[in-house]
């Protein structure tokens, strides 16, 4: 099949697509497929919908948006995944948040703490031995600042009072133990459970006006949110910040202590990068002390220079003076990283299926070393989430709302796309339909890909990709 | 001849322990080989026949032992009055973890470890108040229960049971084969009760397969957890029993049942003269305003 491009054939391929439906699934996907010109500033996109059963989604479930994304990277709490093993056990390290820190000691995000559950627990009620394990758990490591209880779908079943023994359990070892009902069966994918989690970080930690280590105050002190360190991103985003004059007090979650978290609610300013996992939390803490928030983008330089000044606007004329300072310095370093890379890149075409903010805050970063992003899509975005994508979108751009291996394989076939940009589950199978893959969750065992130092792991790592000597070799000697 | 499973169903509190316990008793006397499997984490389904206040669980063995495959069949099977087996699958305290996941794993522990392949010739789960969640529609499932015999009175929330469960057979009757045997009427000692259970079961598709008279005997042997055939054998009630379980044994009439609609059964009930009919005039009028 000839390669097709998304501006001329971009409409007939999303018929196509639905065409191999029945009807019912039709109806529903219709309203998750869109093709967007660059002008436009609606996107048709209904998100946030349940599944049509029977299609193979790439979505999760709410506990690894609560257990996975939100608490897992705090790293001196202890997270108990409540319920049977499986949960815990399979998504176990899979995230890559990395954490600063002493295992045991400091840091306890590579371990794997459940309560286990047994079929008796199931019949009987597990709340005894949640306090079990908790008063255990605060022994074996008696340096933890606190405990999360991340509750599984039977928990939720039997309708467990994890809330009750939180309470019961936090007195007795005088640290908090937060409780997230974040059951896998509850909502339509991940999101539900980021928005789980971060009511129980509401109630449990800023209702109770937690204190965190003590801080000095400044005009200057900001959080950075929504950054869960993937590789290290939110070390070499805070460089930046840092460069700019800004005392960031507080990382949340990736690298995260418990002190942080509770002194969040102590910035001048919160500066959110993943705005689907965490605006609920900032808009919280707006509301409650007033504290304003902005999001930002630290993909590739002109999201960075443009991010970086407009943090500035918020602060004074030392903040801005050092932005700029800043700019001027990374300027070259960007540019001899454009120029190493753009010229092995340029006309490239890629598509992008990730979570709930990369599909479009990477995209400028692709365009940065000329590549194309022409297929993007969300597995968990909401309405406002593709409202927000329009303003990253320059060229006539397809968009898949929850995407399944079926569409994925039709998108590939028609538009063979130079680069794909999505998870584990995805990767193999593009591969070996001969594509280029990075995984744009995990970045693949590399990272970090957020800043300068990020930027450059970024570009190496999409050239390696797309120019990998392997692809020159995908017909036999015998054809 | 293959085992005969039967259950008793029916609202809690009309007395299906009992009613189940005397008629099982008196089917032991005519010489069948039974096993009772109490459904119920109240464990009070095996009591009369054991002579006990309450007979130790599967469930709270398994957690005791660890897990349920750490124990074997002759930890959880007791035998009582003329030999009937009795166990009781057990189950939480009220309010916390799941009664229902306990009857679904006793249940299977028991097919497990081959307590159905025993010489028996009946079955009889005793199942308890409601089929409120799908633990407790384990015993009509597939392969279970075939015969489901309703305890009831003609008390309305009774006869509310009594359909409702009705309904939970009809759910299962078409993929494995249960069937209702039968309503069996508990005396209230009201007008024309035996005709309204009767008029319930034809709508339901079924038969009142027994009126159990009311008499103090019942509690008498009650108190010294004895079922009446074993207390007083001579007495007018154990021979009621008996009636009823040579009724059981010989029962030919397995239908699917015919559930009724609220409205339906509120005309039969108004028929009967038990509830009257609604005074529009009267609702919403506050104790001042009537």
């Amino acid at each position: 099949m000839p390669k097709k491009n998304v501006n001329d054939h971009g409409v007939e391929v999303m018929e196509e697509i639905l065409d191999g439906y029945n009807d019912k699934t039709k109806k529903d996907r219709k309203k998750k497929l869109d093709v967007v010109k660059a002008d436009d500033v609606k996107c048709g996109i209904v998100a946030n919908r349940k599944i049509r059963p029977g299609v193979m989604s790439m979505r999760g479930c709410a506990y690894a948006g609560a257990k996975g994304v939100v608490f897992g990277p705090i790293k001196d709490m202890i997270h108990i995944s409540h319920g049977p093993v499986g949960c815990g056990q399979y998504s176990w390290g899979a995230r890559r948040n990395f954490a600063n820190g002493t295992v045991g000691i400091d840091n306890y995000v590579p371990m794997q703490i459940t309560s286990d559950f047994q079929e008796k627990d199931i019949v009987f009620g597990g709340d005894k031995k949640l306090s079990n394990l908790i008063m255990e758990a605060n022994t074996l490591f008696p340096l933890n600042k606190g405990v999360s209880v991340l509750s599984e779908c039977p928990i939720g079943l039997i309708g467990d009072d994890i809330e009750a023994v939180s309470r019961q359990t936090s007195k007795e070892i005088e640290k908090p133990v937060i409780p997230c009902r974040c059951e896998g069966f509850r909502g339509v994918s991940q999101s539900l459970g980021h928005h789980i989690a971060n009511d129980s970080l509401r109630d449990w930690v800023y209702e109770k006006d937690l204190e965190g280590a003590p801080i000095e105050d400044s005009p200057y002190n900001v959080a950075l949110l929504g950054d869960y360190n993937i590789g290290g991103d939110a070390w070499s985003s805070r460089k930046i910040l840092e460069a700019m004059g800004l005392n960031v007090i507080a990382q949340s979650t990736g690298d995260a202590s418990m002190s942080e978290i509770a002194n969040t609610s102590k910035a001048k300013l919160i500066l959110i990068h993943c705005y689907r996992s965490m605006n609920y939390i900032s808009r919280y803490l707006e509301e409650k002390h007033g504290t304003p928030w902005v999001e930002f983008n630290f993909f590739g330089p002109t999201q960075i220079f443009k991010s970086m000044r407009a943090i500035a606007e918020k602060f004074d004329d030392t903040i801005k003076a050092k932005t700029e300072a800043a700019i001027k310095l990374y300027e070259p370093q960007f540019q001899k990283i454009v120029e190493k890379y753009k010229p092995r890149l340029e006309g490239k075409n890629c598509m992008l299926f990730v979570g709930g903010l990369r599909p479009r805050h990477t995209i400028p970063a692709f365009r940065d070393l000329g590549v194309q992003v022409g297929i993007t899509g969300y597995e968990f975005a909401h309405n406002d989430d593709y409202a927000r994508t329009l303003e990253y979108v320059d060229q006539t751009t397809f968009i898949v709302d929850d995407m399944n291996e079926y569409e994925m394989e039709k998108l590939i076939e028609n538009f063979k796309p130079d680069l794909v940009g999505s998870g584990i589950k995805e990767k193999y199978s593009t591969q070996k339909s001969g594509i280029p893959f990075r995984q744009m969750h995990s970045w693949d065992y590399s990272g970090p890909y957020h800043g300068l130092d990020g930027f450059a792991v970024f570009a190496r790592d999409m050239d390696m990709a797309v120019n990998g000597p392997v692809w020159k070799h995908l017909t036999p000697p015998w054809k | 001849m293959s085992i005969r499973q039967i259950a008793f169903y029916g609202k809690g509190g009309i007395g299906k322990s009992t009613t189940s316990q005397n008629t099982l008793a008196a089917m032991a006397e005519l010489g069948k080989k039974i096993m009772i499997v109490g459904c119920d984490p109240k464990a009070d389904s095996t009591r009369l026949i054991l002579h006990s206040k309450a007979q130790s669980t599967i469930m709270e063995m398994a957690a005791e032992a660890g897990s349920v495959e750490d124990l074997e069949l002759d930890d959880v099977l007791k035998s009582g009055y003329l030999d009937i087996r009795c166990v009781e699958a057990g189950g939480p305290e009220p309010g916390v973890g799941c009664a229902g996941r306990g009857v679904i794993t006793a249940i299977n522990f028991l097919e497990e470890e081959g307590a159905y392949e025993e010489e028996l010739d009946f079955v009889s789960y005793d199942v308890l108040g409601d089929v409120v969640c799908g633990g407790f529609a384990m015993p009509i499932r597939e392969g279970k229960a075939q015969e489901i015999y309703i305890v009831t009175s003609c008390e309305m929330m009774a006869m509310y049971a009594a359909n409702n469960i009705s309904k939970g057979i009809l759910k299962y009757a078409n993929s494995g084969g249960v069937r209702l045997a039968g309503l069996i009427c508990n005396e209230r000692q009201t007008d024309r009760e035996d005709e309204l259970i009767s008029a319930l079961a034809s709508k339901l598709n079924t038969q009142m397969i027994h009126f159990v008279p009311r008499d103090n005997v019942v509690q008498h042997a009650e108190l010294r957890r004895m079922t009446v055939v074993e207390y007083d054998p001579e007495c007018k009630q154990a021979g009621e029993y008996r009636t009823l379980a040579d009724k059981i044994i010989n029962n030919k009439m397995f239908n699917i049942p015919t559930p009724i609609t609220m409205e339906e059964l509120e005309d039969l009930l108004m028929e009967f003269g038990i509830i009257t009919p609604d005074d529009e005039t009267i609702v919403g009028k506050k104790a001042g305003e009537a």
